[in-house]
């Protein structure tokens, strides 16, 4: 997806037009900056550069430091995602029963990395600390969904309902 | 009247902005500024439904035909990936096709502690609990239960011996608890404050309002309360510190960032207990003088966001938050903030530089937050649990907080019981039980009859304890001598498939992550350790690799900035420690003894025994076993992971681990 951004500040899509609204609600707000990021990435899916440096204007922050803070954080993203997100818990109960074997035959079979989107942008498979559903490990989200007491053969058909 | 806090009649006057100082005892007692048998029995009714009291049916017109079945589903996150959702429509659809609605309240609770066997329906009264519930289940327990009065008895927990037990009290897993700040926890809609109301909610925030500021930091100090986050602080006299700093403006910070692996109390609680929190967060508002309060809530608990943002507008509605909140004259807001995937944000000082908009790293202490926090103003922070427990020792008084638990360790600790143990979930003992106790008494013992080996407790800041130190109790001092900590309270449990090596490196790779670079101790430090862990689980340990690691961890240990790098080296501290013949076995031998490291290992398929069934092919998620049916299979080295699927599935013991 190739997005022209030369005619910007004329064109403004219903996104932008999101954007604008959210920005003018935090003109005001102390410790604005995380919060607009989070909304922006709501809005677009991930933090295009151009929506950075139009927060950095907004809010009269150098640019670095908006980029700075995003980076920081594990949830901000910078190239579009995945239709469906698959979270795979790598958190102690996980690794225990087995957690690293999923992560790996999902890895192996939708032959991408950590982080990393498949070509079709069906999923996005990433490593995460902790889901906070233990009981039930080994665990992935998928999207919302909570998926648990996993094996590496049950993944095929659990995948193949998110289209 | 609907809810148990919207008005009896139009006499009643509170709103936010005329607040009445008996709005709270009213709801659950009164009312008091009138004289009027209807409100009082549609107040009455309204408690009732969330607390039955009669035992059976038969009562049912005793009682003027007060609400009969309360059925408890469980809507926790562990419930819910386990099949919840259908269960619920199932029952919603089932009891009203029966005609049932007036008779039978539907309500979604939150986690009720015991993952292990949801999908969870609780019946009251009575409490019957039926577990591993699916929407097929569902006709036979509105026929039989609720028309007929019987329980379904396929549907119970099950002793491993065989005997049936009806009621949630009976059950091991329940009996042993001791449950304060989970009291609530899949017992009442988190989503109705009427339901925490009619549980005696908001009555410490009373007394507190009833007393002088000074003398409610007393009692929580007299409590022996200590913070439950990780580094165990009494919280008393955190209060006191914020209390006593210079300033007007000050604010109240709930932690509720848990980022442990293998914790999540402080997710139960907020997702089925929110009021509890803001509770809290108000008394310890009033205390100290504060206007304001924040809750930095993990981005990944999107539940627990939305409850407390409902928890919020609801109290917010009814003027429990917000101006001269019941005609005290104190006021209180709580905005909830949203975190953004940062382990390092759970220290207390990264945490507020994050509300602040920053990069969430740590600063160094002094001046801590009591007198330099948020905005640069006095800010007390406290934890999830911390918070959770104020109600209850308000309500209760100091004393009868004191005489529960050990020691300088007093009252209650919910733990995160997960790993290779039977009945893993939520666990609440006093102070001072045993790690045997509570693995074995509660949690079942080991999965699979296997021997249990290790458990590793308190997080990634906590240590391995081994069988010889399973009598040890659980308190705070008891467990620092052993090398461990109370910390969020995680017990991961691991047994005899557990290599320590590998468990000591899982846990240097998470803090190597997620340490934030400001120092070099941690950010270097912490690599330097991973590094020699991981050379070691595969097979590359050097003789001096022991030594350099023990030299590391303790300058890493002494020298880091934050808690996180102070305790970084733990995991390794206490496995080097107790399992240092697994790591010589990794070095001098080559050999991982519990048969997980994956490159020390080698699967191969015995020919003479291998019938060619086929069953590891089908298994093996990679494809790389290969053959024809009826002669020998073969494993293809080069691409297989390791990951033993095909052993498990070989009924013929062919596939070989080596």
């Amino acid at each position: 997806m190739v997005e022209c951004h030369c005619c910007q500040e004329h064109v403004e899509t219903e996104k932008d037009q999101r954007l604008t609204a959210l920005l003018a609600e935090y003109r005001e707000a102390r410790g604005a900056l995380i919060p607009l990021l989070q909304g922006a990435q709501e809005i677009y899916g991930y933090l295009p550069e151009p929506v950075m440096e139009r927060i950095a204007r907004s809010l009269r922050l150098p640019v670095a430091q908006v980029y700075g803070v995003a980076t920081f954080y594990a949830q901000f993203h910078f190239a579009p995602r995945g239709r469906h997100v698959i979270r795979v818990c790598l958190g102690t109960a996980c690794h225990v029963r087995g957690g690293a074997r999923i992560f790996e035959a999902l890895r192996r079979q939708l032959e991408v990395e950590d982080g990393e989107t498949t070509p079709d942008l069906r999923y996005t498979l990433e490593s995460v600390a902790c889901i906070g559903a233990c009981g039930l490990a080994p665990v992935i989200m998928i999207d919302e969904d909570t998926h648990g007491r996993l094996t590496p053969e049950s993944l095929p058909t659990i995948l193949a309902r998110y289209e | 009247m609907k809810s148990l806090m919207q008005s009896c009649c139009e006499r009643c006057a509170h709103r936010p902005a005329t607040p009445c100082k008996e709005y709270v005892r009213c709801r659950t007692e009164g009312p008091f500024c009138h004289d009027d048998d209807a409100c009082r029995i549609a107040r009455q009714r309204r408690i009732e439904a969330v607390e039955p009291s009669g035992q059976t049916g038969d009562q049912k017109e005793a009682r003027g035909g007060f609400l009969r079945w309360r059925l408890l589903v469980c809507a926790g996150t562990g419930c819910i990936a386990s099949g919840g959702r259908p269960v619920l429509e199932a029952l919603q659809g089932a009891v009203a096709e029966r005609g049932m609605a007036e008779d039978v309240q539907i309500a979604l609770t939150g986690c009720h502690g015991f993952c292990e066997q949801g999908p969870i329906v609780v019946v009251e009264p009575g409490k019957t609990f039926y577990r591993r519930v699916s929407a097929a289940d569902v006709p036979e327990i509105v026929e039989a239960h609720l028309v007929g009065g019987q329980v379904v008895e396929r549907l119970l927990y099950r002793l491993p011996e065989g005997e049936v037990l009806e009621s949630y009290p009976s059950i091991p897993f329940y009996a042993r608890q001791h449950r304060i700040v989970l009291a609530n926890c899949g017992h009442i809609n988190p989503e109705d404050l009427g339901e925490y109301m009619a549980r005696q909610g908001y009555r410490g925030f009373l007394q507190a309002l009833a007393m002088d500021r000074s003398a409610v930091i007393a009692e929580v100090k007299r409590s022996g309360l200590r913070g439950r986050g990780g580094a165990g602080f009494l919280t008393g006299q955190k209060w006191e510190f914020t209390a006593g700093a210079a300033g007007e403006e000050k604010y109240i910070v709930c932690n509720a960032d848990e980022g442990d692996p293998g914790a999540f109390m402080d997710r139960s609680v907020l997702e089925g207990d929110p009021h509890a929190v803001l509770e809290g967060m108000l008394v310890a508002g009033y205390a100290i003088g504060a206007q304001g309060g924040y809750i930095y809530v993990r981005a990944e608990y999107p539940l627990a966001i939305r409850r407390l943002q409902k928890a919020i507008a609801q109290a917010e509605a009814c003027g429990l938050l917000g101006e001269n909140i019941l005609a005290s004259g104190f006021s209180f807001h709580v905005h909830v903030k949203a975190g953004a995937g940062a382990f390092v944000c759970g220290e207390e000082t990264a945490l507020l530089t994050s509300i602040e908009g920053n990069r969430g790293m740590p600063r160094v202490r002094p001046p801590y937050p009591a007198i330099k926090g948020l905005w640069g103003k006095p800010t007390n922070i406290n934890n999830v649990e911390t918070f959770a427990n104020i109600p209850h020792i308000l309500r209760h008084g100091a004393d009868w907080y004191a005489n529960m638990g050990v020691g300088r360790s007093k009252g209650s600790k919910v733990f995160a019981l997960t790993g290779k143990v039977n009945n893993t979930g939520l666990v609440e003992v006093p102070m001072g039980l045993s790690l045997r106790e509570i693995i074995f008494a509660i949690g079942g013992g080991i999965q699979g009859g296997k021997a249990f080996k290790a458990v590793q407790i308190g997080g990634p800041s906590g240590g391995c304890l081994p069988e010889s130190l399973l009598d040890t109790p659980v308190d705070y001092e008891s467990l620092l001598e052993v090398g461990a900590m109370v910390g969020s309270g995680g017990l991961v449990v691991m047994d005899e498939s557990t290599c320590m090596v590998d468990i000591a490196r899982y846990f240097l790779n998470f803090t190597q992550q997620e340490s934030c670079g400001k120092c070099a101790p941690c950010r270097e430090g912490t690599k330097r350790m991973l590094e020699i862990l991981t050379r070691i689980t595969v097979g590359q340990g050097k003789g001096e690799d022991l030594a350099a690691l023990e030299k590391l961890a303790l300058v890493i240990k002494s020298t880091s900035l934050c808690g996180l790098g102070q305790s970084a080296p733990n995991p390794v501290l206490t496995t080097l420690r107790y399992f240092r013949d697994e790591y010589e076995a990794h070095i001098s031998d080559r050999r991982c003894p519990a048969g997980l490291c994956a490159a020390l290992l080698t699967y191969r398929i015995e020919g003479d025994k291998c019938r060619g069934c086929s069953l590891c092919a089908r298994a093996c998620p990679v494809g790389c076993i290969s053959g024809k049916p009826r002669e020998a299979y073969v494993i293809d080295e080069s691409r297989c992971i390791k990951c033993g699927a095909c052993l498990e599935r070989c009924k013929f013991g062919a596939v070989i681990r080596r």
